[in-house]
């Protein structure tokens, strides 16, 4: 008996911190960039049980938070469709092909760059594995409630399943130079795929063989397998690490020979090269504001890449893939306006509507409409000015980031046993290689084992 | 047909060198009609006449024959912003070692002169100038003294042409930090190594000064002082002819720091300084000059507030302190003007924020005689924009560069004109 009442408390707890998930605000009078309907201004919010539920002027709601926007910006909360926070494990660089692994079963809710993303007014980031293997682990699309401790919580329910690809110098170096198997050039990374595909696809031919009969044994369960016969079947849609125009090329034509088309490519330094062929293909591009010259395979490019993308018609974002970028996403989508002339609307749509509609999302975020998630930044200045600073960061209604109201120190937990505090030295680029986290350790343990 | 020949000729090397951009150009300029920003009254109608790589003239009305015109009509005329320190010119491409020259071998080579590595042709530099940074500080950075530090003008074909008339020897303080994440050191190894590091710097330094008065020493014959450029060149720093660039960021090094050149009689400036905040009124009693960033930066402890690096700057110019802005970039030096309009957000104004870019600099190195503002008889390194030039919106029309006019091209828009419309495109 006990036993049951303690397993119904639990249960009631649970339920009790689930239900503080979502809340009910009203924002007052602010200029409201809905960016798929233009600029409302004098406008109000009213979020009910963290949805979307009026966008009007002087609307009357009771038992709601006030915010009072006067003055201020009220703009969807900043999409993240890279990004390496929240997560504690972000390479499995033991083989080429890791498409079983999940960055989601790593999820970190204690990480303070969550707090700080929020900081700079983004809601919602892609969790995504690194770039170490041609075909990496899956990714998670989290929402960012800063304060619930639970790691699934974090997770964006019902986001489709993403998969990271890695095309160029990161898997040749990781498996060509350091573990000397394939592949060690562009060659060798388009055979890693079409090897893949052909397995998954031989498996998937299996199974329907034992299902309508065919055969009489079932076929092996191999998660690995079936991953990548999810990737042919649709299910999941391959954000792909990529630089160079040729390795882009490369891979639509491996996706079209399997009949593939969700694909967004990341980074992709070079797309503005293959612009035209990227739109006719229908992929998708999230790129940098201005990074490049890290390594030789970005040596060639541009900070124009955005805006040759999207002036081309590819839906393309700007993503952080790093913890200090994450931070100012809308001063890096206002870059674009001094690289290549965009509009407000454009250069916002880069960093809300499109990482929405690149992760599948964006029928429930990435604009200010009615019935849309109440994610939302508030920004004193225009949000792409560079004085702009965030006020409030809201997610399914709940102020997550306050200005005004929060301490300094935002952690969840403090190690007591840390003597000297972890300050660390500022280094040039230590954020450029986050895609290659974990894996040096594991490069290092290999040559020792040799 | 030879016409023709020629002709072709000259469309082939057109097409071999799309990739790089045009010549400066050299004369007498005349900049009409526009405004000019000075550092103390705003903005200021003026023309500006630019002659011999100079300001020649300030005035309403300027008419010069034979000068090229310059219509600066509704827009304004900044002086050329100044990088306090960089990896500009001594770093190519990142992941590739062999293009990097700022980390020699050994941990004690102030002699190591960063001005020989400057690389005039990085590809890096014309995309740096066109975001209006017209000077930058290149940085050697490996080691206790990884060298020494020289500051050049974004445009010459020599490292001496863009030698802009400052040398400093970096000394990296030792850090009782964490160096990242992956650093798992015990508490008390880092206590160890830190108690090593400063016994050697300290010895380090004390040979100098030994070596400072044997060759001060009546009896010494020149040629019987052993080779030994190391300690020449702190000597310099001792005999006060070079500034000491020292590198440090915790607070508590920083206080440890303060003590340590208490008792020296040098010229220094610290720079990074990135917990400088906490301790402002210490470096303000000391007087002690600033080059801080990058202002774009994460907080460098868990437990501190998101900002902190944003208004790092502002907290320790509010103290008192002559404040510098610098990026410690390579590739994206060009982002200089935005860490100083996140430094004016957070704190610190357009004015002071402007001046952190500008004037400060020129006068922590010594060269605002000649350097970082618009001011009759300084070198003409300016810009002229359509607005304030921290807004990422604003579009910078012309450079000037010790009075060259500098095309607005670079890589970045090179290949921009190249694809913005693909031809072919599809077929």
């Amino acid at each position: 008996m006990k036993q049951y009442i303690f397993t119904l408390f639990i249960l009631m707890l649970g339920s009790a911190i689930s239900a503080q998930e979502s809340g009910d605000i009203l924002i007052k009078n602010g200029t409201v960039i809905t960016v798929t309907n233009g600029d409302l201004k004098f406008t109000d919010v009213l979020i009910r049980n963290g949805k979307i539920e009026s966008i009007a002027k002087d609307i009357e709601a009771e038992n709601v938070e006030v915010i009072d926007a006067s003055g201020l910006y009220v703009m969807p909360g900043i999409i993240d469709a890279h990004s390496h926070i929240a997560i504690d494990a972000v390479n499995e660089g033991t083989n080429p092909v890791t498409a079983e692994v999940n960055v989601g079963d790593a999820l970190d809710p204690y990480d303070i760059n969550i707090y700080r993303a929020l900081a700079g007014g983004v809601t919602i980031s892609h969790a995504m594995h690194g770039s170490a293997n041609a075909i990496g682990g899956q990714c998670e699309t989290i929402k960012h409630r800063w304060g619930v401790k639970d790691p699934v919580a974090m997770r964006m329910e019902d986001a489709p399943r993403t998969i990271k690809f890695a095309l160029g110098e990161n898997p040749m170096r990781v498996h060509g130079e350091g573990r000397g198997i394939v592949p060690a050039t562009r060659m060798g990374v388009e055979q890693v795929f079409r090897n893949a595909f052909a397995e998954g696809k031989a498996y998937m031919k299996d199974w329907q063989d034992y299902k309508s009969g065919k055969t009489s044994v079932p076929p092996q369960y191999n998660l690995r397998k079936q991953t990548l016969a999810d990737i042919l079947t649709g299910d999941i849609i391959i954000h792909c690490h990529s630089y160079r125009a040729d390795e882009i090329l490369m891979l639509m034509n491996v996706l079209e020979d399997y009949g593939v088309d969700k694909i967004c490519f990341q980074h992709v330094n070079e797309g503005f090269k293959v612009a035209p062929e990227l739109a006719e293909f229908g992929a998708h591009a999230s790129v940098f504001s201005d990074w490049w010259a890290y390594k030789f395979e970005v040596y060639y490019s541009t900070a124009y890449n955005a805006a040759i993308l999207t002036e081309n018609g590819v839906v393309t974002s700007i993503n952080s893939d790093s913890r200090e970028l994450i931070r100012h996403l809308y001063h890096e989508a206002a870059k674009t306006q001094r690289y290549g002339d965009l509009s407000d609307n454009e250069a916002l749509s880069l960093i809300t509507i499109n990482p929405a509609i690149q992760l599948g999302i964006d029928k429930r975020v990435g604009s200010i409409e009615v019935g849309k998630d109440g994610d939302i930044a508030i920004f004193k200045n225009h949000p792409l000015s560079i004085y702009a600073v965030p006020q409030y960061t809201i997610v399914d209604g709940m102020v997550r980031f306050n200005i005004k109201d929060d301490a300094a120190d935002m952690r969840l937990e403090v190690n007591p046993e840390e003597q000297i505090p972890a300050f660390y030295e500022y280094r040039a680029h230590e954020e450029e290689d986050s895609c290659m986290q974990g894996v040096f350790e594991q490069l290092f343990l290999h040559n020792h084992q040799h | 047909m030879r016409y023709l020949y020629i002709f072709s000729f000259i469309l082939l090397a057109s097409f071999c060198f799309g990739q790089q951009v045009q010549k400066p150009e050299s004369g007498i300029f005349l900049l009409k009609g526009g405004k000019i920003q000075t550092l103390d009254q705003g903005q200021v109608q003026a023309d500006v006449l630019i002659m011999d790589g100079r300001i020649k003239e300030i005035h309403n009305d300027i008419s010069h024959p034979g000068a090229k015109l310059i219509d600066c009509t509704d827009h304004v005329i900044y002086p050329g912003m100044i990088d306090g320190g960089t990896r500009l010119g001594l770093a190519e491409i990142g992941s590739i070692s062999l293009t990097q020259d700022h980390g020699e071998i050994g941990n004690f080579a102030p002699h190591l002169d960063a001005l020989t590595a400057v690389n005039p042709s990085s590809v890096n530099i014309p995309v740096t100038r066109v975001n209006g940074v017209t000077t930058s500080l290149a940085v050697p950075s490996r080691g206790r003294f990884p060298g020494t530090a020289a500051l050049i003008d974004l445009h010459g074909y020599t490292p001496e042409q863009m030698y802009a008339g400052f040398k400093g020897v970096v000394l990296n303080f030792p850090s009782t930090g964490r160096r990242g994440s992956w650093d798992r050191r015990s508490d008390e190894d880092i206590q160890k190594a830190d108690k090593k590091a400063k016994k050697e710097l300290n010895d380090f330094w004390k040979q100098a000064e030994l070596r400072k008065d044997i060759i001060n020493h009546p009896d010494a014959e020149e040629d019987a002082i052993d080779y030994n450029p190391q300690l020449d060149a702190l000597v310099s720093v001792i005999n006060k002819e070079t500034t000491l660039l020292l590198e440090v960021n915790r607070k508590s090094d920083i206080l440890t720091a303060l003590k340590w050149i208490r008792e020296k009689d040098i010229n220094v400036i610290f720079t990074g300084v990135s917990e400088g905040y906490l301790v402002a009124d210490s470096l303000a009693h000391y007087n002690i000059d600033v080059i801080t960033g990058p202002v774009l930066n994460n907080p460098g402890r868990s437990s501190d507030r998101y900002d902190v690096a944003y208004a790092n700057a502002s907290v320790m110019q509010k103290a008192g302190i002559k404040v510098a802005l610098r990026t410690n970039e390579s590739e994206n030096v060009r982002n200089l003007p935005f860490n100083a309009g996140f430094a004016a957000t957070y704190g610190m104004g357009y004015e002071e924020a402007l001046k952190a870019v500008t004037i400060n600099p020129a006068e922590i190195f010594g060269i605002d005689k000649d350097y970082g503002s618009i001011e009759q008889g300084k070198v003409a390194n300016l810009f002229v924009a359509d607005g304030d030039p921290f807004e990422t919106k604003t579009k910078i029309k012309y450079l000037f560069i010790r009075g060259w006019n500098i095309p607005m091209e670079s890589r970045h828009t090179l290949l921009y004109d190249e694809y913005l419309k693909r031809s072919p495109g599809i077929e």
